[in-house]
This record gives structure tokens, sequence and C-alpha cells, in this order.
């Protein structure tokens, strides 16, 4: 049991904290979801990147700082309470990177990650379809085999960013006749720019237009973007490097700074006895989620499979950042509800927690099945 | 940074699991709520023999050294199993016995498990927990409001006295808790005087201390247990030809139930780690807060028999709730946390 950090990682925490305390921008950007936002933070990542601070636990080779998981937490409790933009790299950097490092391709790697290091190419996970969400495996777009590729055709929707990404990765029928609806799946990448793609945004709850859903035409795909080889789409997309996946998707360092922030609000606005106790347990749940991702990082370093326990933290996370955020609010009264505020924007955010990244109830049924060994139930 | 339990650890969580569960602890709880502590005080020399009172005594005093992540992992096991008596009281007691006097006298007996003590600190609540089957009850009074800092005023004219066995009120005056094995009655006035000045006030707020982190421990245990059990009927019970534990209304609530303990886990090694008065406030009101909601959980997925006394599962469905009210309650906790309780008289920062 120690939770002391190492002179070299301590070293590498202030280095990282002299960085961000020159660079971080003085104003916060725009948000990420708007044409304009998009455009300033991919400089961000950019700017992120050219130092290697964008990617730090990955390999040098393509960018990164090879720190590991211990140092990416810290880096990233430093990154959150110097106020740093969010990222929009996130779905290429903790979703797709993953899984190109453990089942991609050299030639992959080299081409696909030191650009997305960079921001130069941001990607859109394009995973959801209009008939397939929770029953992910039900999906319908196909993949079809055509010379030196593949034609994909369908729709895909509810894509995060995919208005103003580059490209797109998702999971492709190109065996329609298999017996079980995950067989017969591929995993593939294509450019949303691509002849026969259409991309119509959808406006979000919080009105911003960054939100997408895409149409496939016989979109042309040369068959060095398929990861991890034809028919094998859904193990590949479900491994994604599952561990640490599990414990990157969300990092304490963020919670912890809206935690100080509320508890300052708190303290600032004459220390109001209605909500007292919620700002407490926020403080008190950022700490707990630090916590108990360092154990999990520690059980992770041991070299044991964390699998099913990233449910936990996917229910704690989401369910916890809904709770912050309304705490806010209701301590802000009517000073809240203007939609520009920072918490107000927080809210509306918020509330997609439960809902992507495998719904809450999902969650519950894999903690419930996998980690408590209850019988399976109807579905 | 290696924030896991190590081997030796495990190991030790272990062995008092295999200890507890050979020695049929329901009938040891039952029989000391009933006022017959005879199997109790056995139980707790095995505790004692196993290490786990020396955990809070210097080794000078034949003691392990104070350990608090090993007492927090021993009062887990405790707590799964229930076990009955004053024993965050007797580690309370071993810290603020330190002083230079009493030390040598108490300490021992303690760390042995000859002596079980139980103690009544300012900000503590109004009873003393089973005196009647205790050694000695010690009580600090005279603090003022800033008992747990000792550096406010009227910390100088603080005493801390000790009565003995002898003098133990007779089992008319012992109040019944809510949780049947824990007995209840008014600390007593008097005793023999073993220090007095400020630094009782400073000892008491480490006792304090003490007594909040293995409250915590044990509650985090009590809802371990409670939902180790819950799980195990919930598969086996069946209704409408399946087992109930397939039905998601049901399976969810446990999930719930396991992600608020798995949670609380972290927070109370943290606070064991560190000693920090807002990292125990926050363990404590966690894991109480977690083992409640899985005992109503708990509860709720038995049906009738989970209402029962008569059904083991009662044991610590009623611990649930006395502990999350000992040693500071939630919200006494939670203001410890933003730093604005009377005790730690500041604001602290998250992290
Ligand atoms: C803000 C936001 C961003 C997103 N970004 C992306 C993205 O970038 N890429 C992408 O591919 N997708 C994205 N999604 C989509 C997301 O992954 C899906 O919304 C999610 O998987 C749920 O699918 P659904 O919306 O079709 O809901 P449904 O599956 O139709 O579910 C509706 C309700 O029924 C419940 N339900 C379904 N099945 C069960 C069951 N077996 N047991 C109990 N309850 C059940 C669900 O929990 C939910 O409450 C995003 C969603 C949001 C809100």
């Amino acid at each position: 049991m120690d939770l002391t950090h190492s002179p070299a990682d301590e070293a590498f925490r202030a280095e990282a904290r002299t960085w961000l305390g020159a660079h971080v921008p003085a104003r916060p950007l725009p948000s990420l979801e708007t044409a304009e936002g998009f455009a300033a933070h991919r400089a961000w990542e950019a700017e992120l990147g050219a130092d290697r601070w964008s990617v730090v636990s990955w390999p040098a080779a393509y960018g990164g700082r090879d720190c590991g998981l211990v140092r990416w937490l810290l880096f990233e409790e430093e990154y959150y309470a110097a106020g740093a933009p969010g990222r929009v790299g996130q779905n290429g950097v903790s979703l797709l990177a993953p899984t190109l490092l453990v089942h991609g391709t050299e030639e992959q790697r080299v081409r696909i990650l030191p650009p997305m290091a960079r921001g130069e190419v941001v990607w859109a996970q394009a995973w959801s379809e209009p008939e397939a969400g929770s029953d992910l495996a039900s999906l319908r777009s196909r993949a079809v085999r055509t010379d030196g590729g593949w034609l994909l055709s369908g729709q895909k929707t509810w894509s995060s960013r995919a208005a103003f990404a580059d490209r797109a990765f998702g999971l492709f029928r190109s065996e329609p006749d298999m017996p079980k609806p995950h067989q017969g799946l591929t995993y593939l990448m294509f450019d949303l720019r691509a002849p026969g793609v259409t991309v119509r945004p959808i406006g979000r709850l919080d009105g911003k237009p960054a939100f997408a859903e895409i149409f496939l035409d016989e979109v042309f795909v040369p068959d060095e973007d398929v990861i991890g080889g034809p028919g094998r789409g859904w193990r590949i997309a479900m491994s994604t490097a599952g561990d640490e996946r599990g414990l990157t998707l969300r990092s304490p360092g963020r919670f912890l700074a809206s935690a100080d922030r509320l508890a300052a609000l708190w303290h600032g606005r004459g220390r109001d006895p209605f909500t007292r106790d919620r700002v407490a347990d926020a403080v008190i749940g950022a700490r707990a989620y630090q916590l108990f991702t360092y154990a999990a990082a520690s059980r992770f370093l041991d070299g044991e499979a964390l699998g099913p326990e990233s449910s936990l933290n996917k229910v704690f996370w989401s369910e916890y950042d809904v709770a912050l955020h309304e705490t806010a609010l209701d301590l802000l009264g009517a000073d809240g509800e203007p939609a520009d505020g920072d918490w107000a924007e927080g809210y509306l955010f918020s509330l997609a927690g439960p809902i992507y990244a495998g719904t809450n109830e999902i969650q519950r049924d894999i903690i419930a099945e996998r980690l408590l060994g209850l019988p399976r139930g109807r579905r | 940074m290696r924030f896991l339990l190590d081997a030796e650890q495990t190991a030790f969580a272990r062995s008092l699991d295999a200890l507890l569960t050979a020695a049929d602890t329901p009938a040891v709880v039952r029989s000391w709520g009933a006022g017959d502590p005879a199997a109790g005080r056995a139980l707790w020399s095995r505790l004692a023999d196993a290490g786990v009172f020396a955990l809070a005594v210097p080794e000078a005093y034949e003691g392990l050294g104070r350990r608090p992540v090993e007492l927090a992992v021993a009062f887990v096991e405790l707590g799964r199993h229930a076990v009955p008596g004053p024993l965050a009281e007797t580690v309370a007691a071993a810290v603020l016995l330190t002083g230079p006097g009493p030390a040598k006298r108490f300490l021992p007996g303690l760390a042995a498990g000859r002596t079980i003590a139980t103690v009544a600190l300012p900000g503590g609540g109004p009873y003393v927990l089973d005196t009647d089957a205790s050694d000695m009850e010690l009580t600090v009074t005279g603090t003022g409001s800033a008992a747990e800092t000792g550096t406010g005023t009227g910390s100088a004219g603080a005493e801390l006295r000790v009565t003995q066995a002898s003098g133990s009120p007779p089992a008319s005056r012992v109040r019944r808790s809510l949780d049947a094995a824990r007995r209840l009655s008014l600390p007593r006035a008097g005793g023999e005087l073993l220090d007095a000045g400020p630094q009782v006030a400073a000892g008491a707020a480490e006792a304090l201390r003490w007594a909040r982190l293995t409250t915590a421990a044990q509650a985090l245990g009590v809802g371990l247990a409670l939902l180790d059990r819950t799980v195990a009927y919930v598969k086996r019970r069946s209704q409408f030809g399946v087992p109930v534990g397939s039905f998601q209304a049901v399976r969810h609530r446990l999930a719930d139930a396991k992600i608020a303990l798995e949670f609380a886990r972290p927070l109370l090694f943290g606070a064991a780690l560190s000693m920090d008065p807002a990292d125990i406030a926050a363990a404590k009101v966690t894991a109480c807060e977690a083992a409640y909601a899985t005992a109503r959980t708990a509860l709720q997925l038995h049906g009738a028999i989970g209402y029962t006394a008569e059904y083991d599962l009662s044991l610590w469905l009623t611990r649930a709730r006395a502990l999350r009210s000992a040693w500071g309650g939630p919200g006494e906790c939670r203001a410890a946390v933003l730093g604005t309780d009377a005790l730690s008289g500041g604001a602290r920062r998250c992290s």
C-alpha cells in the first residue's frame, strides 16, 4: 500500500505542470462541438503534440513519451488542474489507438498514429446505427469485397464530432450469412470525405452541431484499412486493448478539477447549507474515483486483467458527473441558467454520460453477470 | 505508487476470515446481545492472539506498532463476520492511553486482549458501548468545543478518567440498541484521574480519528457480507420458475451495491495511509452509506425471511444502521470533508 510517487514520477509531474503553465490558453477555447471551436482545439492538439504531450503513454516512436499509466494519471491531474481544453482527439486516442497498438499492423501504426497525435487527423467512432444501439451486434451496414478492398454501404449514427472530423472507424457486416449476429463483422477505417459519404449534423440537447449521422453509399476502403483481419471485427472491437481503455476513457484528473471548482464555488457562495452534503459528496466522489483508478492501475501494472471491472468505472463516473453538475446548478440557482455558463454547458454534456459508451443499464448487466456471477436474464 | 494490499496483508485478512468463519460468529453475536459475553470474550482473545489489537499499540508497550492499514484490513474482516463488542472503542482507548503514565499500565493488556475497553469522547455521541461487558471505561471531559484539534480554548481543562469493571452499571441501566448486539449506557462521572491538560484533548482528537477509521472499515465489511449473502440467496431462491437473481430489477440493485462498496474501499485504505481527518471522514461516510444502502437492498431482495430476527442476515442489517451513526454520522463527516466543522477549522482543497 503506497500512494506516494517516485521522485522520477514527481519530476515528470513538475515538467508537465511547467509546460502547461506556459502553454494553456489564457481564455477558454470555444466549444469543440462547433466549427470554430473544433479548429481551435485542433490547433491545441498540434501544440500539445509538438512537445509530445498529446499522448504521453504511447511509445515515443508514435509521438508519445512511453511513460506508463501512473504518469498518464499524473499528467491528466495536472492537465485539468491547469484548466486546459477538452480533447478533440479523444475518440481516436482512447478508442482507435489502443486497438491499433494491439491488433494493428506496424504499417497502420506508423501511418495513423503520429498524425493522430498531432491533431492532423481527427477520428470519429462510427459504431452505432439507427437500429443497433445497445444491441450493437445487430448492425446492418455492409462491407462488400471488391478489387483491392471493400465497398461500404449503410448508415451510422450518433457519431460524436463526425461533422468536423476527418476519418472514422466502425464495424461492418462482411459475411451476411453467419449463424450469430456478432460473426462475420469486419472492423474498418474510412475517410469521412470520401466519395459516397454523406455526413448530416444532428443538433445535440445542448444545440451543438458536431454530432452526426453518416450515410455510406459504396464507399471504397483499401485492404490496408481493415483492422485485425476480415471477419474478426467483433472480437477486435470488443477487446480494444480492453483493460487500459477501462481506465483511460475518463481520467480522475478531470473530476478532481471539477470537484475543486465546485467546493470553491460553495465556499464563495456563503457555504450554502442546502447543498452542503452534495458538495461534500462531489469532493469525496472525485477522491474515490482517483483512488479506485490508482488501485486499478496498480493491478494492471501487476499484469492482472481488469476486464469487466471497467463497468464499475463507467457507471460511477457518469452518474457522478451528472450529480456534480446538478449540485452546481442548484447552488447557483437562477445564476446557473444561462446556457453559456460553464456549469450549464457541463451539465448538458454530463447528461449523455449514462447513455454513451454502453448505457448504464448494459454496464449493470455486465457487473451482475461477470462480477457477481448472477444468472443471465432475458435481454 | 502501488496502491494495493501486499501479500502479507492479504494473507492476514485471509487468516482472520478463516478464524472467524470457524468461530460461528452469529451465535457469538446473539449471546453477546443477550448479556452473556463469555463466547465474545473468548473470541476477543483469539483475535488478540492473531494480533488485531496490537496493531493499535506501539511496540514499546507490547504492541506491533501503530499500523492503520493492517488495522483497517482486520476491521473489514471483523465487520464481515459481524463480530460484536467495543472494537473501535478498544482501538480508540489504546490511542488515548499512549500518554506516559497510563501507557505502561494499560497498553500491554489491551494489546494482548486481556482487557476490553470502551470509551466516551467529546464528539462521540451520548452513549458508551458495551460498558457492562468491558473491563474498563475511559472518559474524556472538559475539552471545550475544540475537542478534536486540541488547540482551541478550553482544552487546558481536559481530563481523562478511568473506571474499572467493578464499577460497571447494573444490567438494568443498559439500553438496547436497534442493533441487538450493541449494549448502550450513559457514561459515568468520576473515576480515577489518569491525565489532564491540553494533551488529553489532542489525544481525544486522535482517538476519534482511529475510532472513525476502524468503524469505516467495519462498515465496509458489513456491506460486503450483506452483498455476498444476498447474491448467494438470489441465485438459490426461485419464483416464476427462475432464480430471482435473473430479474434485471434485482440484478441492477446488486450491481449498484457492488459499485458503492468498491468505491468505498479505496477511500478506506487511502485514509489509513494518510490518517488525515478529512480523508477519514470521507471514508467513514462513504463506507457507511454504501453498507447501509446494501442493507436496504439485502433486506428487500430476501423478502420476508430477511425481516426475521431468526435469520442471521438480521445481524448485519441492523449493524449497518448503527455504525452509520457511530463516531460521526453522515452530516458530521461531510462537514469535516469540506473543512467547515468546528473541528478541522478551515477550507481544504480536494486532493
Ligand atoms: C452524446 C452521445 C455521444 C455518442 N457518441 C457516439 C459515437 O461517437 N459513436 C457511436 O458509435 N455512438 C455514439 N453514441 C451512441 C451510443 O453509443 C448509444 O446511444 C448507446 O449505445 C445506446 O444505444 P441507443 O441510443 O440506440 O439506445 P437503445 O439501445 O435503444 O436503448 C434505449 C434504452 O433501453 C435500454 N436498454 C436497451 N437494452 C437493454 C437491456 N438489455 N437491458 C436493459 N435496458 C436496456 C437502454 O439502456 C436505454 O436506456 C453517442 C451517444 C450520445 C448520447
